[in-house]
């Protein structure tokens, strides 16, 4: 039977109890775009298999839970996320610390870190710098037969705010913990924006630690603009329990001459898609994207990539691979789109996988859509299990089975981890994917990060 | 009780997807022994070395193998390893990710915890790595990379000298070490196991080349020849088949087990 009737039925009487819920105290500029929203998922609905970029993944657990909360946390709440500290030895960041997507003093939370970069909430920005944001929100995000962005457009009330101005540098990488702890199990929608204005350059961790059993569901969108030869790196390290949902949306816009990379981590999560959306509009710039996924149990792990070519000259890679043991599944779809015009184009795309059981299962899919005729175009796929000879040629030097199984396994995770640019995080990153690897991180307690 | 043979293979049969590759091979190894294998290609010198290591492409089906006193037979690779036995790969791997470093440390170490032994510390760990490329002569620049990732076929060969002089083991098997190598990189092989060799190390040396074995001088020759040793010799063997070739041991071999089917009947 079809569960979405009944789920956009709950959706539609959250939205017809607006005015209390979602408008007020919401930015101007979020409100302005909510009722076509709202009516764009009516009619996509939930996205559902007979979607191509969702044909392998099957929302159906996480979104047919009766959650019962959807909107941001109180102030209450915050208090133990404030006090919640991550101390990662040599990892020299900005830090800072939301909950569930939000950003604790909601409207007076925006602040500037030495070397000229802001920080705070979309609601406090929107006061702040008003034509900035009426410039870039929802400018990026593409709603291309996914009901999901819409959805957020028309339901989320607040999210992140990172404001790179023109030529300014983050002395140290920014990284934002967004912690998942509620008393109700929720389904939360942020929605962030991301603007690294020309010549500027910005260095982003997120790490996403679900702190207590509750069922999450988190449907982000995130908005990021580079300019001009400016250069914005982010890294994801999403670290949740099986019953929690994570769905992320993440569109990259990318002007001339920059540069961006963006790396995925998942260590944990029931349900986890994430879609990068890679557009590069102007000549000579370049965008990375990159994926790690460790699954076990019944969990699902899909990501989705689109590398959009609109402008000649520029350079893509992809490189995403899983592990998946038990009853695990995953899903690679990675799409190339080359514009007519954009004639020396280099676009690279990887996609490898190891199987660990008999009952884990991994699809992947290449879509190349090619309109110029000059362009470098590859891409390869691969499933498989351990190499046989590679387990016999350790073994043989005296290695134990069960630990050469792991370095194998860690040696296919380091050639993605290995592309993170902050090397303390890098370090730790492998740690962390040794840690899963060994079974030693089963369900995370607290911030992965400071996991020992 | 000290046995006097470090190795002792008895009747040895072995099969390929019920193809029979090894049809009854006896060998005996004391300690400090060298003993070159030759014979021509698909004799299964090759499934000896696998069947010797515990790799399972091949499967026993008779005969008995003793490594010390011990049934060979009955142990994993890795114990085999840790008991002191080694192959140098006649086509070596790559395993990209895994850095020659990590893979050589754990590797000690786990040899080291199965002799009861601590962890070697960092420092000696590193010493112990710069002292083993000198005497094999490899460049820094191939153990900083990942296993075997990229090297060519020759400093493949040299980085199975280099794992074994690291890991000191008391038989070594060197599986066509030889072939593919220029002279002056067989040179730095050979004279890398000679410098490596206790006097109590036995070496099997597969090879189809006398040229090696004017470096590693061996104290005996067999013959391996469709799954038997049908010969064994001094050092002078070697001579006799680099002038003479195989065809003269075929043709013997294939007469004698004609003559012994004949007598069965
Ligand atoms: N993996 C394998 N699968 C099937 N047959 C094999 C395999 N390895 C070796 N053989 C067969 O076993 C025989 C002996 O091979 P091998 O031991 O490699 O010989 P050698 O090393 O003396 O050249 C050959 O007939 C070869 O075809
Ligand atoms: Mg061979």
């Amino acid at each position: 039977m079809d569960y979405r009737p009944e789920v956009i039925e709950r959706l539609t009487e959250l939205w017809e109890g607006r005015e209390a819920g979602i408008l007020k105290g919401s930015p101007e500029v979020f409100n302005r775009y909510r009722s076509g929203a709202f009516s764009e998922f009516l009619s996509l609905g939930i996205p559902d298999r007979k979607n191509e970029a969702y044909k392998y993944t099957n929302l159906e657990k996480s979104f047919s839970y009766k959650y019962e909360k959807y909107f941001s946390p109180k102030p209450d709440d915050f208090r133990e996320a404030e006090r919640f500290h991550c101390e990662v030895e040599d990892l020299d960041v900005w830090n800072m610390v939301l909950l569930n997507g939000f950003f604790p003093r909601g409207d007076e939370g925006l602040a500037m870190l030495p070397g000229g970069i802001w920080v705070g909430s979309m609601r406090a920005a929107a006061k702040q710098f008003p034509s900035l944001v009426e410039k870039h929100y929802n400018k990026y995000a593409q709603n291309e037969k996914d009901g999901l962005v819409p959805l957020n457009t028309a339901l989320a009330t607040d999210g992140l705010f990172l404001y790179a101005p023109k030529n300014t540098v983050n002395t140290k990488p920014i990284q934002i913990v967004n912690l998942l702890q509620s008393a109700q199990d929720i389904f939360s929608q942020d929605r962030n924006l991301v603007v690294v204005e020309d010549g500027a350059q910005m260095s982003l961790l997120v790490c996403d630690h679900a702190i207590s059993p509750q069922h999450y569901l988190t449907n982000t969108v995130t908005e990021v603009y580079v300019g001009r030869n400016a250069r914005f790196e982010i890294i994801r390290v999403q670290n949740q329990h099986n019953d929690s949902g994570k769905i992320t949306h993440t569109f990259i816009h990318q002007e001339r001459d920059s540069f961006a990379s963006s790396n995925n981590v998942t260590l944990h999560g029931g349900l986890v898609r994430n879609a990068t959306w890679h557009r590069l509009n102007g000549e000579n710039a370049e965008t990375h994207s990159y994926g790690l996924f460790l699954a076990d149990k019944h969990q699902h792990i899909a990501n989705f990539v689109k590398v959009d070519h609109a402008a000649p000259n520029c350079n893509s890679t992809q490189l995403f691979k899983g592990v998946l043991d038990d009853n695990a599944t995953g899903a690679f779809n990675g799409r190339i789109m080359v514009h007519k015009d954009a004639q020396k184009t280099n676009a690279y795309q990887s996609n490898n996988n190891i199987i660990l059981s008999d009952s884990a299962r991994m699809d992947t899919k290449p879509q190349l859509e090619i309109y110029a005729d000059d362009v470098k175009c590859s891409h390869g796929a691969t499933v498989g299990q351990l190499d046989e000879n590679a387990l016999f040629y350790l073994r043989s030097r005296g290695i134990d089975e069960r630990e050469a199984k792991l370095m194998l396994m860690f040696g296919f995770a380091h050639d993605v981890i290995k592309n993170i640019p902050i090397e303390a995080l890098r370090d730790r990153i492998d740690n962390l994917v040794l840690q899963r690897l060994r079974g030693e991180l089963s369900r995370c307690a607290s911030c992965a990060i400071q996991c020992n | 009780m000290q046995t006097e043979f470090l190795l002792q293979i008895k009747d040895l049969k072995a099969s390929i997807d019920n193809k029979e590759i090894l049809k009854g091979l006896n060998l005996e190894v004391k300690p400090g022994e060298i003993h070159a294998i030759m014979g021509p290609n698909g004799s299964g010198k090759s499934t000896l070395a696998n069947v010797l290591t515990g790799r399972e492409i091949a499967t026993v089906t008779a005969g008995t193998i003793t490594f010390d006193g011990k049934n060979l037979l009955d142990m994993s690779p890795e114990e085999r390893a840790c008991e002191g036995i080694f192959l140098s790969f006649q086509y070596p791997i790559e395993i990209p990710g895994v850095s020659m470093v990590n893979f050589m440390k754990t590797a000690i170490n786990e040899q080291r915890k199965h002799r009861g032994l601590e962890p070697l510390s960092a420092s000696d760990f590193l010493r112990l790595m710069r002292e083993k490329k000198e005497l094999v002569e490899i460049d820094s620049a191939l153990t900083n990379r990942s296993v075997n990732e990229g090297f060519s076929g020759g400093e493949k060969k040299k980085n199975e000298i280099f794992q074994m002089a690291m890991l000191e083991p008391r038989l070594a098997l060197l599986d066509e070490t030889d072939s593919g190598l220029d002279i002056d990189a067989l040179r730095i092989v050979a004279n890398g196991v000679n410098k490596i060799r206790r006097p109590d190390t036995s070496v099997i040396v597969i090879t189809h080349y006398q040229r090696l074995l004017d470096y590693i001088v061996p104290d005996f020759v067999h013959v391996l020849y469709d799954g038997r040793i049908v010969r064994s010799g001094g050092p002078e063997l070697a001579l006799t088949l680099e002038e003479r070739g195989y065809d003269w041991i075929k043709k013997e071999a294939d007469v004698t087990e004609e003559t012994w089917t004949t007598d069965r009947k």
